[in-house]
This record gives structure tokens, sequence and C-alpha cells, in this order.
């Protein structure tokens, strides 16, 4: 459920990570030009607007000379043209720096989390790097974007109604003046503390969505334990804590703008007042008096866009470090640039060069720890025959899956090596390794789509008449035909459409489906139902033969279908030998069989006697 | 809220005036006539003629102004966010409140994202429509309102030529954002499938890797990535061409106002303060009404997010018959001829009857789908019965109350739910006042006790995400432990002990037996061993009570059980090997 949680930020200005994200303006060096002198101009026009009716009212009314008002009607009408230009084109140009920027920076997680090794993924929660993937690309493209064209506009618009102020009448620009740091320290202050009420108020949001989450999710529970009336009660504990932060949030941010309000009329008061008396003393025209009175009047807008664009940038540079922080995560395991040459990367794999796998494999003093110093294999040498059947047996945390996991180079060896073949695997990339792995997870995942389209991932050019072959070979045929689509059944999002049994045939379907050389199954430990059971026991058998596999088995039957059985206890190779040698060698294997499969055998024990 | 908004509008129309009146009055020198507001706040600060000798004074009273109207904007924003905010906490309250008491039929069935965002999003969206949206309208409203009567005071034509444009402006912004709604819809959707691609990836990422498949995947994300990002700036571009074309308008409507007004003064109609004024109304109504049109279609979506929440809330809650009462559950279980469907004509269970005596261990067995937990759920009355009785130490189960009903009888469902608290409050839910001592009790029976204290916080330690991940096994095991703490005098595991090793299952079941003597005890199983040991086996096939008996009896008979029991004896062929021994 935290995967919802707002994280908190209160750090220093990151000039470092900035630049990084300037990598990804740099194709759009031309948009940013366009948009900059967009913002420019825009700037330009909106400050000449008021010398315009300035000098309207000077010449037309109070010297009573129309003689120059239809070129003034035209010029009007030019510059608003030009600001209605001005506005297309800067949003065209921002939206596409948002839009494409964040879309850029999307692609690039992506690919890196295509290449990241099985460890990150471990410790990584799905849900923190979707928030990374999602809403921090957005604010990256938004703040890049948009504070770009904020800062231009109101820059220019500051420095040219200030310098035409000066010019006409320095004394009352800096009667004017006075307010700007009032107003700049109001916009700062109130700016930072909306902030951090909206965030404070986001924060109870997540926990919200957390509740209902859970509350949805556990209402079956819930109802078993009668708890509805004391979950409620906590839940309006936080819809309470929601209310309170909601309304501080509005509430200081409806203080903001009546502040500004009443600070820009002070602004405006000085204007009118010192103006007016000049005016009266005929020191400027009326006209000029408007242009000041409206330029006293443009002064805020600016200046709280500054600051809320300064306040921004913190939150945005939250996100930017998190996204690039997952971006720049190191790699584990990287194939070297000859081997990538060689043979190709996921993205461009060179399939002819590879050579054929035959299925011998190698641990020759394999060790592996994890980063943390947590030993998990030490000194663990096999030799495997194309072939042959390997049945991993222990208990949970013994190893198992990791000798699984180094098979198929989803970690590598710390020490020792993994040789295919009579090579050493890092010596051809994981690509080769990966394409020539049949592969069946504990619980098996489908992708939403057909049915066909589930098994043709296994092999992508696969014709039909291939892929219900494979579904004939796990014996998936005759449920998927009954189907009402049959093959072009959906399966719902992960699968969800199907049951468990039928799902574990379909991921076998498409695991052998490119005739895999070595075959890797991690077996479900708890069973389905019998019959489905042995719908799967017969399908295994099948997709085995003539295959090297590694099975992590927890069925008799499939173990005792095996060639050799590895008895792995922390980290280590007890014992290892068929079936029937182990059980006479009266060791780990026979007492782990004695304990795990004691009902069975006093199940026979029983029916014997009947 | 109504109120203060229209007083902020008023109030805001004076602005204007006070240049006015420095432009005409005190710098011109005409004589002085306004409305009541205006002349009362000209008295106020001493007549035209002190305002006259002292300039300075026609500022102040601008402040003066501008700081009632702000004082009234704030206060109208802050009623906003109270009334908007209170508003939503009920709501959100409600359906927290009216979802727990949905029929579980509804939770079994429902689509958890969907509901989740009807409570979240759906209920923002009439956040925003309390808050901003309404009061949006009502200001533009008021504002036209009374402009246009300030402006009709002064002069008609010029008031006529000063909302020449308006109406076009509202219909453009109007029509516009009806226009776009497809494109902001179909932005969604491509959000949507970007997301649910970058989902599925990540959760998928093993079998990507084992195929690598990281090409097919990178394809897959960059042709949802692509749209997503070209639907989000045909967005963009459309606004462009409606803000610099709704800008355009606005300007125009201004320059018409200027050029016209210029020639009115000229003639002498009108006086320039009077055309500074004009200018000031066009400019604060042309604003409010060009984001009508855009606050008006959004509106419809308001509309659409309440009809998505008021679905929910106005889906039928569980409910109690009237005559329901508390009840002594201790005594025998009857079921009498007890069917039940969960679609018409598809009987799950069909004509059921059995009694189950009090204190008794009953094991039940079938097939996936044959209606074990189904009857387990009727026993709850998660589900109701639709036919026949059920009694309960001689009282019908319809006359029992629901809460009472389920506090007396623990159930540890096929799935347990532990919510991301702590350990030790996951237990506590069960009954949040239990001693320390009867807690260990119950985690020692569900052999999950040594489990926790191993973990690093022991009992503090936080489940879920950000916490411990429990396999499956210590999961239903804590699941197990909590349902002891509440003492129930009917206990039911439906195939909670699947994810227990053989072991510590049989361990489990000993410490069972041992505490509960007088519990009534039903376990669902598909293990042999598990069912062995209970006092009778119910064998349920096709929603009928296909058998029953103990181990031995149902050995003798040729029967589901003992085709089951074959089954798995067959997967065990070292019989060689046992009797060589």
């Amino acid at each position: 459920m935290q995967q919802f949680e707002e994280q908190d930020y209160s750090r220093q200005f990151d000039a470092k990570l900035w630049r990084k994200l300037l990598r990804y303006c740099k194709p759009y060096k031309k948009t940013f030009a366009i948009l900059m002198s967009a913002g420019l101009i825009l700037a330009v026009s909106d400050a000449a607007f008021p010398l315009f009716t300035g000098y309207a009212i000077d010449t037309f009314v109070v010297d009573a000379d129309l003689s120059n008002l239809l070129v003034f009607g035209i010029l009007y009408g030019v510059l608003i043209l030009i600001n209605s230009i001005c506005v297309t084109v800067f949003i065209k140009q921002a939206g596409k720096l948002e839009t494409f920027i964040s879309h850029d920076v999307r692609a690039h997680g992506f690919e890196k989390l295509m290449k990241l090794s099985f460890s990150y993924f471990d410790r990584t929660p799905v849900g923190w790097i979707m928030a990374r993937m999602t809403s921090d690309t957005y604010k990256i493209g938004d703040i890049i974007a948009w504070s770009c064209l904020d800062i231009t506009w109101s820059l220019t618009i500051i420095v040219f109604s200030f310098g035409f102020m000066l010019i006409t009448d320095v004394r009352l620009t800096v009667l004017i003046l006075l307010v700007v740091p009032f107003m700049v320290l109001a916009s700062i202050y109130f700016q930072r503390k909306i902030l951090r009420a909206h965030r404070e108020s986001r924060k109870f949001n997540s926990k919200i969505t957390g509740a209902y989450n859970e509350g949805i999710g556990g209402a079956k529970t819930t109802k078993t334990l009668i708890r509805e009336a004391q979950n409620f009660r906590e839940f309006k504990v936080l819809s309470k804590g929601m209310e309170k932060a909601g309304v501080r949030a509005g509430t200081i941010t409806a203080l903001y703008f009546p502040v500004i309000l009443s600070l820009t009329s002070i602004g405006i008061a000085i204007a009118l007042g010192e103006g007016g008396r000049s005016v009266i003393n005929n020191m400027i025209s009326l006209g000029t008096l408007s242009i000041f009175i409206s330029y006293a009047g443009l002064l805020s807008e600016p200046i709280s866009n500054i600051a809320r664009i300064l306040s921004e940038m913190k939150s945005a540079q939250a996100a930017a470090e998190r996204t690039i922080a997952l971006i720049e995560t190191d790699l584990e395991i990287v194939d070297s640039k000859e081997i990538v040459k060689q043979y190709g990367d996921f993205m461009e794999p060179k399939s002819d060069y590879w050579e054929k796998i035959q299925g011998n494999i190698a641990f020759q003093n394999v060790s592996f720890q994890y980063k943390n110093g947590e030993k998990v294999l030490e000194d663990f040498n096999l030799e495997v025959q194309a072939g042959e059947k390997i049945a991993l047996v222990g208990e949970t945390g013994s190893g198992k899956s990791t000798i699984i996991n180094l098979l198929c180079r989803f970690y590598e060896p710390t020490k020792g090596q993994i040789c295919i073949d009579g090579r050493d695997y890092r010596e051809r990339s994981q690509i080769w390794l990966q394409s020539n792995l049949g592969y069946v997870l504990q619980s098996p995942h489908l992708f939403s789509g057909t049915i066909k389209e589930n098994i043709r991932y296994g092999k992508l050019d696969a014709t039909d008449e291939e892929i219900e072959e494979a579904a004939k070979t796990v014996d998936a045929y005759a449920f998927i035909s009954k189907m009402e689509k049959g093959f072009d059944s959906e399966v719902g999002e992960s699968g969800s459409k199907l049951s468990t049994g039928e799902k574990q045939l379909i991921s076998f379907a498409r695991a052998i489906i490119a005739k895999p050389s070595i075959f890797v199954l991690d077996e479900a430990t708890s069973s389905i139902d019998t019959q489905s059971e042995q719908a799967i026991q017969r399908a295994i058998f099948k997709i085995l033969e003539g295959r090297t596999s590694f099975i992590v088995a927890h069925r008799l039957s499939t173990i005792r279908h095996c060639d050799r059985i590895l008895v792995i206890d922390q980290g280590r190779m007890i014992e290892s030998g068929s079936h029937q040698v182990l059980l006479q060698k009266k060791g780990h294997y026979y007492n782990l069989y004695m304990n795990q499969f004691r009902d069975e055998a006093v199940a026979t024990h029983l029916l014997q006697k009947n | 809220m109504l109120f203060f908004t229209a007083v902020a509008a008023w109030v805001y129309m004076i602005i204007p005036m006070i240049t006015r009146i420095v432009v005409d009055n005190i710098i011109n020198d005409i004589p002085f006539a306004g409305g009541f507001l205006i002349a009362t706040i000209v008295a106020l600060f001493g007549g035209i003629e002190t305002l006259q000798s002292h300039i300075w004074l026609a500022g102040l009273m601008l402040v003066f102004v501008t700081t009632l109207q702000a004082f009234f904007v704030f206060v109208r924003q802050r009623f906003a966010a109270l009334a908007s905010e209170r508003i939503v906490k009920r709501l959100k309250d409600e359906l927290y409140d009216h979802i727990q008491k949905l029929p579980y039929d509804y939770h079994v069935k429902a689509q958890t994202g969907d509901l989740i965002q009807r409570c979240t999003s759906d209920v923002e969206t009439i956040r925003i429509f309390y808050h901003s949206q309404l009061i949006e309208i009502v200001r533009a409203v008021f504002m036209v309102i009374f402009a246009l009567g300030a402006m009709v005071s002064v002069n008609i034509r010029m008031t006529f030529v000063s909302i020449l444009f308006l109406p076009f402006v509202f219909l453009f912004s109007f029509v516009f954002f009806r226009y776009v709604k497809k494109t902001f819809q179909s932005q969604a959707e491509k959000e949507g499938e970007m997301t649910t691609v970058l989902q599925e990836s990540l959760s998928g990422i093993r079998v990507t890797r084992a195929f690598g498949r990281g090409r097919f995947e990178m394809e897959r994300f960059i042709e949802k990535n692509d749209a997503y990002r070209d639907v989000s700036f045909r967005l963009i571009h459309y606004l462009g061409y409606y803000w610099s074309l709704s800008d355009f308008l606005r300007f125009t409507q201004t320059a018409i106002v200027l050029v016209y007004g210029i020639m009115q003064t000229y003639q002498g109609v009108i006086t320039v303060g009077e055309l500074i004024l004009f200018n000031a109304y066009v400019q604060m109504m042309v604003w409010p009404v060009s984001q009508l049109g855009r606050v008006l279609t959004d509106t419809g979506k308001a509309q659409v997010a309440s009809n998505r929440v008021y679905e929910v809330l106005e889906t039928a809650a569980e409910s109690d018959n009237e005559n329901a009462v508390d009840y002594d559950l201790k005594g025998d279980i009857v079921f009498d001829d007890v069917s039940f469907a969960y679609e018409k004509d598809k009987k799950i269970l069909d004509g059921l009857s059995f009694t189950v005596k009090k204190g008794e261990t009953i094991a039940i067995l079938g097939a996936t789908g044959a209606g074990k937990s189904t009857l387990m759920h009727i026993l709850l009355r998660l589900y109701d019965y639709q036919t026949g009785s059920i009694t309960i130490n001689g009282k019908e189960l319809n006359l029992i109350r629901k809460d009472c009903l389920r506090s007396k009888i623990g159930m540890v469902l096929q799935e347990p739910f532990l919510y991301s608290k702590t350990i030790e409050n996951n237990l506590r839910m069960a009954k949040e006042s239990v001693e320390q001592d009867e807690m260990i009790k119950a985690t020692n029976i569900a052999a999950i006790h040594d489990v926790i204290e191993d973990f690093e916080k022991g009992y503090d330690t936080l489940v879920g995400e950000k916490g411990v991940t429990l396999s499956g096994g210590q999961k239903q095991r804590v699941a197990i432990a909590r349902t002891l703490i509440k003492n129930s005098e009917i206990l039911i595991f439906d195939d909670s002990l699947s994810a227990v090793d053989t072991e510590t299952d049989a361990e489990i079941r000993a410490a069972l037996e041992k505490r509960n003597k007088d519990v009534t005890t039903f376990i669902i199983s598909q293990r042999i061993t598990t069912l062995m040991d209970a006092d009778r086996i119910f064998v349920i096939d096709g929603g009928i009570l296909a058998d029953s008996g103990t181990h031995q009896e149902l050995l003798g008979r040729d029967g589901l059980y003992s085709r089951i029991w074959q089954i798995q004896a067959m997967l065990e062929q070292d019989i060689k090997m046992k009797q060589s021994e």
C-alpha cells in the first residue's frame, strides 16, 4: 500500500542533476529557441498595449486630434495579431517540449528497465517504478517546458515595463518599486506554504487511496472478523485529517491572491495619487498616467509566476532525482562490447551467428553472494550431460532458486564459472542464452491478449499450426478449443479469465514452442486440484523429454521422473543421485522424503491394509 | 457563499470607478455623480473637494476598496474550501462505510481498480466542481450583471459596443471545449494503455527476461508511449489555437471599445474617465466569460463522476431480518434440504441435509466448484440460502443477527487478507483487547510464533510492501492465529492449510484438537492426511452430500473419497522400498 505514499523532499538546488536533464533538451534546441522568442515577443506586445492606450488618450482625447486614428487602429490590430500568433506558437512549442521530453525520459527509462538485472526487481516494488515512469516523467516535462516560457515572459515584462517607467519618471517609478520587495516576499512565502499545504493534503490523499485499496481488497476478511465499525472509525480519522489538510491548503491559497491584490493596489494607488498630482501640475500627461497605472497593475503576475516556479522546481527536482536514479542504476550483468558486436543484444539480436546449444552444462567452483555480502551458494560444482534431467530439492532459502537464476544468467557467479557446451557463458551474449531457454515460473504470468498471442510470446514468428502443435503437446488443446473463441480468446489482465491450471498449461506451451535446448521449471508449491495436477504432470513429462532440464521440484512424481536429484542445503549440494540410490543412502533425502512425503506413504500403507 | 461571491463582484466594480473619479472629477474638474456605494465611499474619504486637495487620499481609497474586495474574495474562497472539503469528506465516509457493508458477492465480483477510481478520482472531480467550477459560474454571471448595470448607467450605446463580442467569446470557448472533449478522452485512454503496458511488462519482467523478449516489450511500449505523446501534443496544439483565438477575440473587443470610445469622447458624449472605466469593465468581463465556456463543459465531467459515485452508493447493502436476534450458538447445526444458486437454474447446492453435533470435527472433500466453500459461506450468511432451513442450536439462521453470527463463528478464508499494519495489529483485528499471552497462545497453536519471533522486529514487523513479505503459508498461519483469537464457538478452515507443509498442518490440527474440545470445526481440504483425522468426512459432489462417514467407512465404499485416495497413492510407487525395510 505504501507505494501510494508521497515522498518527502527538502533539498538544495542540485545543479548536477539539472545538467543531466539538459541532455534530454538537446534534441529540441530549435524548439527552445522558438519558444523563448515567442515568450519574449509576447511579453513585449503585452507590455505595449498600455502604451497604445496611453498614446490614444493623449493624442485623440486630450489633444483632440483624430488624424492618426486609422493608423492607430491598424497598428493596434497588428499588435493583436502578433500577440495571437505568439500565443499559438508558444503553447505549441511548450507543449511539444513537455510531451516530447517526458516521452523521451520514459522511453529511456523503459529501455533501462529491460536491461536491469533480476536483483533490481527483487528489491524494488513495481509501484515505485510505476510512479517514476508516469507522474515523475510528466512533472519533468512540465517544469522544463513551462518554467522556461514563464521565466522568459516574466523577466521580459518586468524589464520592459520598468525600463519604460524609468525613462518616463524616475521618482514615480522608484515609489512604485517600493511595493515590489513586499510582493516578492509575500509570493515566496505563500508559494512555499501553498506547496507544503498541498503536499500535506496529497499525503493524506495517498493514505486514503491506500485505505480504500485495503478496505476493498480486504472486505471479505473484514466481514468474517466483523471489523466494519472499527475500520470505519480508523478511516474517519484519515478523512477528517484530509478535510482539515484540504481546508488548510484551500485557505492558504485563498489568502495568497487577496494579499497580492492588496499589495498591487498599493502600487496602483501610488501611481494614481502621485501620478495624478503630476498630471495636475502638468509634469506628465494623462496618457502617461494611464500607462503607469496599467504597469503597476501588471507587476504582480510575473513576480508570483517566478515565485511559483521556484517552489515547483523543488518538487520537480525530487521527481527528476528519482527518475535519473532509476535510469542511472548500475547494470549488474553486462555483455562486453565485443560480445555485443558478435552476438547482438536484446534490441538487435544477431541470431545468425548463434551457435546451437547442445545442452552440456558445467558449474565450476561457483560461488554467489548478494551485494550485501549474504552468501547464498559456495563452491558449487556440477556436470550435466545434454538431455539430463536434474531435480533440485531442499528447503526454502537453501539456494535452489539461486542455482536456477545463475543458470539462466539472471545472476552471475561472484566466483567460478558456468560453462555451456564447454565455454564460459559470459563469452556469449545474454540474449543468446535466454533465447534458447524454456522457462516456467512457479506462478504462471500471462500477458493480457489472446491465448494465441501468449503462446506466440515464446516464438514471435510461430505459425498458427505451430501454436496448436505446442498446445497439443501440453494437453492444453482440448480446453482451449472448448472456449468460445478458441485460441483467440482473451485471457484477461495477467490471465485472470483462466484458472490457475489453465494458465500453467499455457505457460508450458509458451515455453516449448521455440523448442529450447534447456528447460527450467520452478514447480508450484501448492497443488491446485488433483485432476488439473495430473494434466500438468503429464505435460511436464512430455516437455522434459530429450532436454537438459533443471527443476525446482516439490512433487514426488516429478522428482522421481528426473535422472538426478540434487539435495541443496545452505548453499551446498549435500547429496546427489537417482531417487532409488538416494533413498538407499538413508541420508538427507531419505529424511526429507520421509517427512515431506510421509503422508503419501502412510496412505499407501493404509490402502494395502484394506 | 453565493452572497460573498456577489459582494466580491460588486466591490470589484468599484475599483475602476476610482480611477475614473481621479481622472474626471479630480483632475478634469467635472462635477461628481455616482451610485450609492461609490458615493458613500467618496463621502467617507471627505468628499470630492477634500480628495481634490489631497489627491493621495484617492490612492488610499483605492487601497481601501481593493482590500475590501480582497477580503471578500478570501472569505468566498475559504467558504468554498470549507464547504467542498466537508461535502467530499462526507461522501468519502459514506463510500467507505457503504462499500464495507456491500454483500460478499459484490466483493467477489468487484473490479478493485474501478471501484478505487470511483472513490478517489471521481470524488476529486466532484470536489473541484464544488470548490471552483460552481463559484466560477456564479462569479461570471454576477460580473456580467453588475458590469452591465454600471455601464448602462453611464452610456447605453457604449455598453452595447462593449459587449458586442461577448457572446462570441462565450460561444467560441463553449463549442471548442465540446469539440475537443473527445481528444481529452482519447488522451486519457492512451495514457491508460501506456500505463497498462508498463504495469504488465514490470509484473511479467521475469518472463520477459527469460524469453529474451526485451525488444518485443520495448517495441510494444514505444508504440503506446508514442501514441500517448502524439495525442497529448495534438491536444495542446488545439489548446494553442483556442487560446490564441480567444485572446484575439478579447483584444479585438478591447480595441473596438477603445476606438469607439475615443470617438465618443471626441464628440463629448462620454468623458475620459468614462472611457477608462469602460475599458476596465470590458477587460474584467471578457476573461470570466471566456472561462465560462470551459467550465460549463467541465461540469459535464462532474455529472458523470457523480453518477458513478452514486451507482456505488445505491447498490443495496447487507441487511438483517427485522426479527433477527443475538443468539447462543452452542449447539447442533442442522441443514434441512438447503439449496443455493448464484445464478438462476445453476444450483450450486441442491437439497443438502445433514446434522453436525456440537464439538464435532467435520472434514469436507470435493472437487473445485463442488460447493464446499459456498456451504461454509452460507453458514456465515455471506450468502443467503434460498430454500430449505438451517438451524444452529435450534434457531433458524435467518433469524440470527449477522454480526452475532460472524462474531461467534471463526472462519479462515481461502485467501486471507493481511492488512498493511504490524503483525500484532493484524492479530488484534479479531479482538482489540486480547491479552498478550492469549495472543501468543494463538500464534503457537497456528505454529507461527517462532517465525514471528525470528523477524527482526518480532510482532512489530510491518506486513506488506515496505515491511516483510510473508510466504503464502505464513500468511495463512497468521490468519489462523487471528481467527483463533476470536474464541469462536464454530471454526471454519476454508482450505486454509493447503499452503502449509503437511507436518505443520498436522501440528496445527493436533494443537487445535487439544484446545477446542467443544468447538464445532469444519475443515475443507484436498489433502487426504488432513481429512482422515476428522470425526466425520463429508464428500460434496455436484451440490449434494454424496457421502459421509469416518475415514475407514469411506475407504470401504467405492466413491470419490476412495478414488482420490487411490490417485494420491498411485503417485507413490515406492511401496517396494517400504516393504524392503
